[in-house]
Formats: structure tokens, C-alpha cells, sequence
């Protein structure tokens, strides 16, 4: 199906690199508008450089940049930027979660959603952010419903979900997926620093995607 | 951020003794050290803009550093500290970075809440 408008829902900047990023730029170099509504600024993450190049307090400024940065790569030209706080998305009022999610459906009338599997997501924001997704299309009319495709990393994803319904080769556009998460600098730029020989099997994680229909 | 200097750091935690002052505390292994190793467990905690006021402060060890400030009903108390920075606010930022760059524990102090 050709989807007239995508909606990708992320907790943290890189999320929508790592997870997506191939099936992102094959839709907005065919046309297809992407938005990106990512939920916090990875105000906690953990890789700071050695030596160090960023604090606490400078690390959400310097991922926000890397954040436009790597959905300009992507053809993103819609980012929305919902102002939550990373690790704090599962303790929020669920309902005000879902609303601003839901807004934004209503807002721009996606065909399709990618987020997070709730459950499988082993982050608890990935979970949390999953989760808010979905309930907020279950609000929807059953006619007026876009699909929903969800990432699930846990390690028993296949015995619990079966396999994914959706694999992508995205060799295609797999140099955007790569440039794009190299603009998540200060949190992926150790990965690259790795061995020849680990690059190859990086390369082979990222060249496929896989997604799971969310079943209502 | 640059390697922790022991007598200036403690000369500037003392700056903050006796006032009410803003407190970033936190630590963790990651979200991910469960899923990557499952001998592991996923533990973390912060506190963000926890307001304590201390009656004085030590930094030992030899890196990476302790830091422990004496409340008047109890203690805050870090351990791992590698390096620090202040900030032109004048807020104090202390970290401990594993050998990778990921920061592992983090101590912050201000005047003013953080952002």
C-alpha cells in the first residue's frame, strides 16, 4: 500500500536512526511526508566521549541538534519535539501521554504509525511510548485507524509475538541509515570506532528491519 | 568535563555548605545491562533537584573519587567520581565516566534548580 503520510513516535533521539531509519528515508525519498514526534531529548544518556564532551546539563542541547541534524539526513522534515523527560515516560499521566500523541493523528492523519512494541521494547520509555501509541489509535474509530507497525528487541520477541509480518532489505537506502545515525554523535560515535570485522556484522544487523502489525 | 583536581574540588563544594543548594544525584549501568548480559541486573536512580543543605563536604579516594556531604539529619554520599567542570552559573558537575565515556554516576550541586 502506498501510505500518503507516515507518523514515527520515539522516545529518544537516535531511536528513529537505529530502529527505522532505512524504511524512513525510503518513504520520504518516494515522496511519502514523515513526521517525527519524539518524546524526550535522551537527556540521560550515558556515552559523554573520551574524553568527555559533553555533561548532564549540555547533553539535551547537543542531542537536539544531532537530532535535527539526523532527520534532515532522513528526509524528516517534520520533527515535533513533545518535551518529556527520558526516563520519566512510564510515571507520566497516561492519559495526557496518549492525548498529545493522539493529536498529532488527528492532526495529520497518518496512513501509518511506527513505534515501539509495548512490552517488547526492554527500555521503559520504548515501552511506555509504545504503549501510548497504541491506546491512542484504540481511541480512534476502527474505520479511521492507520496502521500500526511496532519494533520489539526483547530477546523473546519471536516466542511471544511469532515472527514479523514486515521485513525489510534496506540495503537501498542503507548509506541515509548509516549517515543518520552517525549524526547521533555523541551516542554513536564509539560504535565506529569498532573493528573491520564487528563493522561487517553491524552492517548486517542494520540492513534488515522487521515489524510487527499491531493486531487491535 | 576534565579530570577530577582533589583541592579544588573541595574548596568549591565548600562554597555550598550551610545554604539551601540543589541537588543532581544519580547512577546507573544502563537500560540496556540486563538485555545485554542476564547475569546482570538494570538498576538505576537519580534525584533531580533534590534541595538538601549540607554542613560540610570531603572529596577522597584516589581516582576514581568519594564525595560525602553531612546533612543535618543524614548523608548524601557518591562513589566512582572521575571528573568535573563548573559551570559559568557556578554549579558544580561531578561525574564518573567508565573507560568507554559512559557516564556511570553523576553528583551536581547548584544554587539555582537545574534546567
Amino acid at each position: 500500500m502506498k501510505e500518503n503520510h507516515v507518523l514515527v513516535v520515539f522516545p529518544h533521539p537516535d531511536d528513529e536512526s537505529f530502529g527505522p531509519g532505512g524504511t524512513i528515508a525510503e518513504y520520504t525519498q518516494s515522496g511519502i511526508p514523515v513526521t517525527y514526534a519524539c518524546l524526550t531529548l535522551g537527556e540521560m544518556g550515558r556515552n559523554m566521549g573520551t574524553p568527555p564532551f559533553a555533561n548532564r546539563e549540555t547533553l539535551p542541547l547537543l542531542r537536539k541538534e544531532e537530532l535535527a541534524d539526523a532527520c534532515a539526513i532522513l528526509g524528516i522534515n517534520d520533527l515535533r519535539m513533545l518535551g518529556y523527560r527520558d526516563k520519566t515516560v512510564e510515571f507520566e499521566d497516561e492519559d495526557k501521554v496518549i492525548a498529545s500523541i493522539k493529536e498529532i493523528i488527528n492532526e495529520i492523519k497518518p496512513s501509518l504509525i511506527i513505534t515501539h512494541y509495548p512490552g517488547h521494547g526492554v527500555h521503559p520509555d520504548h515501552d511506555a511510548t509504545g504503549h501510548a501509541t497504541v491506546e491512542a489509535v484504540r481511541q480512534l474509530p476502527v474505520a479511521e485507524r492507520p496502521t500500526v507497525h511496532c519494533m520489539a528487541i526483547t530477546k523473546e520477541r519471536e516466542r511471544v509475538l511469532g515472527k514479523p509480518d514486515v521485513v525489510k532489505d534496506v540495503s537501498e537506502t542503507m548509506d541515509t541509515k548509516i549517515a543518520a545515525i552517525k549524526a547521533h554523535r555523541s551516542q554513536t560515535e564509539a560504535i565506529f570506532k569498532q573493528s573491520s570485522n564487528q563493522k561487517v556484522n553491524l552492517r548486517n544487523w542494520l540492513t534488515e528491519e522487521q515489524f510487527w502489525t499491531y493486531r487491535f | 568535563m576534565k579530570p577530577i583536581i582533589v583541592d579544588q574540588v573541595e574548596e568549591l563544594l565548600n562554597n555550598f555548605k550551610d545554604k539551601p543548594i540543589y541537588l543532581h544525584l544519580e547512577t546507573t549501568n544502563g537500560a540496556y545491562a540486563a538485555h545485554r548480559n542476564e547475569g546482570m541486573m538494570t538498576v538505576s536512580a537519580f534525584i533531580r533537584n533534590g534541595k538538601i543543605q549540607f554542613s560540610h563536604g570531603k572529596i577522597t579516594g584516589s581516582h576514581p573519587y568519594r564525595v560525602g556531604l553531612k546533612l543535618e539529619d543524614g548523608w548524601v554520599y557518591a562513589q566512582g567520581l572521575t571528573d568535573w567542570e563548573v559551570t559559568s552559573d557556578g554549579q558544580i558537575l561531578l561525574a564518573g565516566h567508565d573507560s568507554e565515556g559512559r557516564i556511570a554516576i553523576s553528583l551536581q550541586l547548584s544554587e539555582k534548580p537545574f534546567n
